[in-house]
């Protein structure tokens, strides 16, 4: 594992080794590259394209594509900002993100991206589905109002916990999460708050009972400083400790799209 | 030779759907009121009591659609604002009285005046000087033009001072971090 390939990311020279992605690369060397459905810690899902970057002129999802050596990649940029403020605003109409009523309202990585990226209206015309809450767990609620489908609990619960306890169903508009369980209720699965999946969702959806407002909104992580600042927001969520799964390999075999 | 005089610009603000929280906020702004009046002047508002908007530099626009009435008066403000402000979290996504979305009107309406424990003897009101509600309560944003939006549940009297001042400046208002919220 040698660090003598480099690519530039908005003019900075940033090293990597071989099998990083270029959001691993970037990470490692202290660049913000704005995303959702990516973790350090996880195999990349590809899916919420937040993360978009002109490599070597070209759009690519970051947190998939493998760097070359000398490869021009561009990230803050105006182009690139305006499309991800958009994809953001495509978010917030499509589900229920009432945040002022949210308990996960400043360590929300979908709020704090959305102040990152200045994101100052919903633009679009707003949805607002109907949308299901499951608090049959005696631990734990879901809220299904504000799923993102980044599938991070789906990983998180079959990669890590191996209980398959989540996945998504449905396709394009339709897309949902579900839970693994002939009633559909997270009471009727061996979910528990120790799983690493209690502790990953970036949004409000898996919320831990009755610890909702100890920390007032005001005093939270991205209220502190900016996501851009905080090295690693999946450590925001205050519900929970940073899990015992740093001992998962990086992504090697992930190849790039 | 006497300098000109420079003339005030002219401020409208209305709350529609929502519940005069964004005002408050904006009152907050405390004494940095009086730096202000040396520069604007209020036309319709809550402040005033003026009933109707004339030609008004700025438009400021508290909470969401809610009823009929809601629509007219945001046209109303639409037509005789150069520049249109949404202000907080119900005028921008409908904030709480849109939570009312994911029921049917009537079942609320029956709910509320009709079949709550202790009505006695309830209607659903029907005097024709009540704005008839709309189906659903929707951001203003999907009904007129809305130049800038300053959001926050109720936004931050910081927020709504940078904004107007930035305005004032002939700047583009932008809000950095600790100023733009959405809580």
């Amino acid at each position: 594992m040698s660090q003598s390939n480099t690519f530039t990311l908005d003019g900075k020279t940033i090293p990597y080794n071989e099998g990083q992605t270029i959001i691993q690369a970037a990470m490692a060397a202290g660049v913000y590259i704005p995303h959702l459905c990516f973790n350090p810690e996880f195999k990349p899902h590809g899916s919420c394209k937040l993360c978009t970057v002109k490599a070597n002129g070209r759009q690519t999802a970051s947190c998939t594509q493998h760097p070359a050596p000398g490869m021009v990649v561009e990230s803050d940029t105006i182009e690139i900002n305006d499309e991800r403020r958009a994809l953001l605003q495509m978010l917030f109409v499509e589900g229920n993100h009432f945040c002022p009523s949210c308990e996960k309202s400043g360590n929300c990585q979908l709020q704090a991206t959305a102040y990152e990226m200045k994101m100052m209206s919903p633009h679009f015309d707003q949805f607002f589905p109907d949308r299901m809450l499951d608090a049959s767990h005696p631990e734990y609620l879901l809220d299904f109002n504000r799923c993102i489908l980044c599938s991070l609990c789906v990983r998180a619960s079959r990669d890590v916990d191996g209980k398959n306890v989540f996945a998504l169903s449905g396709r394009g508009i339709k897309s949902h999460l579900i839970v693994n369980a002939k009633s559909g209720r997270l009471a009727d699965t061996d979910f528990s708050g120790d799983d690493k999946a209690a502790h990953v969702c970036p949004v409000g959806v898996i919320l831990k009972k009755r610890v909702g407002f100890t920390i007032p909104i005001g005093q939270r992580s991205f209220d502190e400083q900016p996501i851009s600042a905080t090295p690693h927001p999946q450590g925001a969520c205050p519900v929970g400790p940073r899990s015992n799964t740093a001992t998962l390999p990086p992504h090697p075999t992930v190849k790039g799209g | 030779m006497n300098t000109p005089v420079k003339a005030k610009l002219k401020v409208a603000t209305t709350s529609l759907a929502g519940c005069f929280g964004c005002h408050m906020s904006f009152l907050d702004i405390d004494e940095r009121l009086l730096d202000l009046l040396q520069l604007v002047e209020f036309d319709r508002s809550p402040l005033t009591d003026i009933k109707h908007c004339g030609p008004c530099d700025i438009g400021i626009i508290e909470g969401g659609l809610c009823n009929a009435e809601n629509v007219h008066v945001l046209r109303e403000f639409r037509a005789n604002c150069k520049i249109l402000i949404a202000l907080g979290a119900c005028a921008i996504n409908g904030g709480l009285p849109a939570q009312r979305n994911h029921l049917p009107l009537t079942t609320i309406l029956e709910e509320v005046y009709h079949a709550q424990h202790g009505l006695v003897d309830g209607f659903i009101p029907n005097d024709p000087e009540l704005p008839l509600p709309l189906d659903k309560v929707h951001p203003i944003h999907e009904v007129v033009k809305i130049d800038y939006f300053i959001p926050g549940c109720p936004p931050s009297s910081d927020a709504i001072w940078k904004v107007l001042t930035d305005l004032l400046a002939g700047k583009e208002p932008e809000l950095g971090h600790g100023l733009i919220h959405y809580d």
